[in-house]
């Protein structure tokens, strides 16, 4: 202990630095993202349809390759054959992955296709086999897939439909539509989205006037008999292409509002702010302050509740394509497949047709808990 | 007065946002290139049939189809007069079917009423399940109770409204013996109303008002949980609690009435969404309400009776909004008073 010669007293004993500061500062020092991140990863629901979500889409391209038939190759001996399962087993010995070969016979009475697996002749998969040809990620051509079935046999791991297709193949060659279906949709509702919502926030008067109104009208009315009057004017001879674009923009076009709204709203409470008037007083043009100091504030939420519409715009496009007014035949996607069963008879006896309901249900789930984890971590005003 | 006023109000911008809507419907029905009749014609043309051809013609001077699109809007509405007067919507003339070759009023008669029966059963089945299930949800949460309603919850939002239909159809049929099908026995249709047919409606309803109310449901329920479990946290209810009110009293007395609000005036969300479920689940399921119509007169270009329809589902929509915003009114004092916020 020293007296200093103002008469303060200081403890003379050396300074010990205070070790766990670093370690408790830590959180305060790091970039935002990696803030969103932590917080991000406590939402453990969230964390695994996340990665659902990314295995999903990393997929797509290789949608080809993963699948043992093409989309539209047909087994004219096997249509509406049962789901074969793989066996590793034979008679208790190992012989690796193996299907039963199934031969079709038609049961006169009941009318409908019998398979009857012959038990005998286990038939071995072969892996990075050579198939048909398909094109990886739309322009590599090959024909080698992961597993095919030999010779003489089929590997139908979820049935066949009404014409010999592969259902799990259909599947996942589907998934390349439905899966994107939504991401189109979602980038046309962002932008007319968050446009409009600027424009009617930030200058206010009669242009917000007119925005709301359109806003309120749009969201009063009922999306699907909208959605159908507008795909029932896309035009017949169109290709796949053009009427898969047409269909995401009319399923993003609807949408809309709701984001316009949350942008307007959050507009309305920021353009009042100093950082707004400063950069105005620095003569900064509408659109810069709008896209430089307004949005960056909340782009990352809005881009959270988008993750949440595209569920809707999922389900509207296979809603569509059930209906037939959404994609067309040639063009596979889960709405497309599931057309076929559209009757109780296919369900009652081919139950398999209804299967691309399953990921349907599981993509829509993923994204609704993926989107609440995503929100969730960044609201800052989170409790 | 002041309710008087609003209510007013309100009507007047109802009836101007449904001559918005019917512009907008009109441009989209003309959206395609051609209409059913000039298809038809080029059609007969090219089998060389010409005693058709002059039919179709006579229907389109008839319909003013030959006119330019705008005055085509207008008679169709009743605002200018057409070859006969003024005859359209707000007249009472609902126009020509080509598709069915009968007026629009005949096909669709009977199907409006069941139409709007089977959306307010929804709406009744999603306020019916919701409030309960909501408030349990909040008032046990994180117990087995709020986590099977939250997971059923969610399955109800990601299953596609159609496949839920067939599959409950599919095993109602099987194992309750529930019909299949339609609204009401083949044999009462167009009979007119009685106890049995009235109870066969009744039969026929329960899967359509369970598939289309079913996501409406699930939304509506984690929403009044969300609410709920916002005011639970609240000084006022730790209070109730420190003085011995009984919980199930507290619950009822104080949060449950200011969570209750944003659940009246959710219907404005809520209403488009169930008729959009029920034409789609119309279609799906065969009932006779204007769902399977209006897919028909799509897919084939039948102007008259497309527009009548998407009129009829919009302003279906429109008119349950404005009546859950009176409502709103009469409960909440600050909307009459403080207008809508802008």
């Amino acid at each position: 202990m020293t007296t200093l010669p103002d008469g303060r007293y200081v403890d003379s004993t050396p300074y010990e630095p205070d070790t766990g500061a670093e370690a408790r500062n830590a959180e305060l020092d790091m970039p935002n993202w990696m803030l969103v991140w932590l917080r991000f990863k406590e939402h453990r629901l969230g964390l695994i349809s996340g990665l659902f979500l990314l295995i999903s889409y990393v997929m797509l391209p290789f949608a080809g390759f993963i699948s043992p038939y093409t989309a539209n190759e047909r087994a004219p001996d096997h249509l509406y054959a049962s789901p074969q399962g793989i066996h590793l087993f034979h008679e208790g010995k190992l012989i690796g992955p193996y299907v039963y070969p199934i031969t079709a016979e038609v049961n006169l009475e009941t009318f409908s296709w019998e398979y009857t697996a012959d038990l005998e002749n286990p038939a071995k998969l072969e892996f990075f086999c050579e198939g048909s040809y398909y094109k990886l990620a739309g322009f590599i051509k090959s024909n080698r897939h992961l597993v095919c079935a030999p010779e003489g046999a089929t590997i139908f791991l979820f049935g066949a439909d009404r014409l010999g297709r592969d259902v799990f193949s259909r599947i996942l060659y589907g998934a390349q539509l439905s899966l994107t279906v939504g991401l189109v949709g979602i980038t046309v509702s962002f932008l007319i989205g968050i446009v409009l919502g600027s424009i009617a926030g930030y200058y206010g008067g009669f242009l917000d006037w007119i925005i709301n109104r359109v806003i309120e009208i749009l969201r009063s009315l009922p999306e699907l008999p909208l959605w159908l009057a507008l795909s029932a004017a896309v035009p017949s001879h169109w290709g796949p292409v053009s009427v898969f674009f047409i269909i995401s923009i009319i399923l993003g076009i609807l949408d809309w509002p709701g984001l316009a709204r949350a942008v307007r709203s959050k507009f309305l409470s920021l353009r009042e702010e100093e950082f707004v008037r400063a950069a105005e007083m620095m003569g900064a043009k509408p659109s810069r302050v709008i896209r430089k100091h307004l949005l960056p504030n909340f782009l990352s939420h809005l881009i959270a509740s988008a993750t949440l519409s595209i569920p809707a715009m999922i389900l509207g496009e296979t809603a569509l394509s059930f209906l037939g007014l959404g994609l067309r035949a040639p063009a596979v996607s889960w709405g497309v497949m599931l057309n076929d069963a559209q009757n109780l008879a296919s369900i009652e006896i081919y139950p398999w047709t209804a299967i691309p309901m399953l990921p349907i249900v599981f993509v829509v789930l993923a994204f609704n808990f993926f989107g609440d984890g995503l929100r969730d971590a960044l609201d800052p005003n989170r409790a | 007065m002041v309710i008087l006023r609003f209510a007013v109000f309100r009507f007047i911008t109802m009836l101007a946002t449904l001559v918005v809507v019917s512009v907008m419907i009109f441009a989209i029905i003309n959206l395609p290139p051609g209409d059913y009749l000039s298809n038809q014609i080029n059609e007969l043309r090219a089998t060389g049939q010409s005693s058709g051809v002059a039919k179709a013609e006579f229907l389109r001077t008839e319909y003013a189809l030959d006119r330019p699109l705008w005055n085509q809007y207008l008679i169709w509405m009743g605002f200018a007069p057409g070859p006969h007067g003024f005859s359209g919507l707000i007249q009472g003339e609902f126009g020509w079917s080509f598709e069915f070759d009968r007026p629009v009023s005949d096909i669709v008669g009977g199907a409006l009423w069941l139409t709007v029966l089977v959306n307010v059963a929804a709406i009744l089945f999603v306020y019916m399940v919701a409030l309960p299930l909501g408030v349990l949800a909040a008032a046990r949460s994180k117990t087995w109770i709020d986590y099977t309603s939250a997971f059923v919850g969610y399955l109800g939002l990601a299953t596609p409204n159609f496949l839920l239909a067939l599959i409950l159809f599919y095993y109602g049929n099987r194992y309750l013996d529930l019909p299949i099908g339609g609204l009401m026995d083949p044999k009462f249709e167009g009979e007119p109303m009685s106890y049995e047919k009235m109870k066969s409606v009744l039969v026929h309803m329960i899967i359509p008002t369970f598939v289309i109310g079913t996501s409406g449901a699930a939304a509506m329920m984690q929403r009044l949980r969300a609410n709920l479990l916002d005011e639970l946290g609240k000084p006022y209810v730790e209070t109730a609690r420190a003085k011995g009110m009984s919980e199930t009293r507290m619950l009822v007395k104080y949060p449950l009435r200011v969570a209750f609000n944003p659940f009246v005036a959710d219907i404005g969300t809520l209403l488009p969404a169930m008729v959009s479920g029920s034409v789609l689940v119309s279609v799906v399921l065969g009932l006779q309400t204007i769902g399977p119509f209006l897919l028909t007169a799509l897919k084939s270009q039948d102007l008259f009776l497309s527009a009548f329809v998407l009129m009829f589902v919009a302003a279906l929509t429109l008119v349950g909004t404005l009546i859950s915003d009176l409502l709103l009114a009469l409960l909440d004092p600050r909307i009459r008073f403080g207008g809508r916020s802008t």
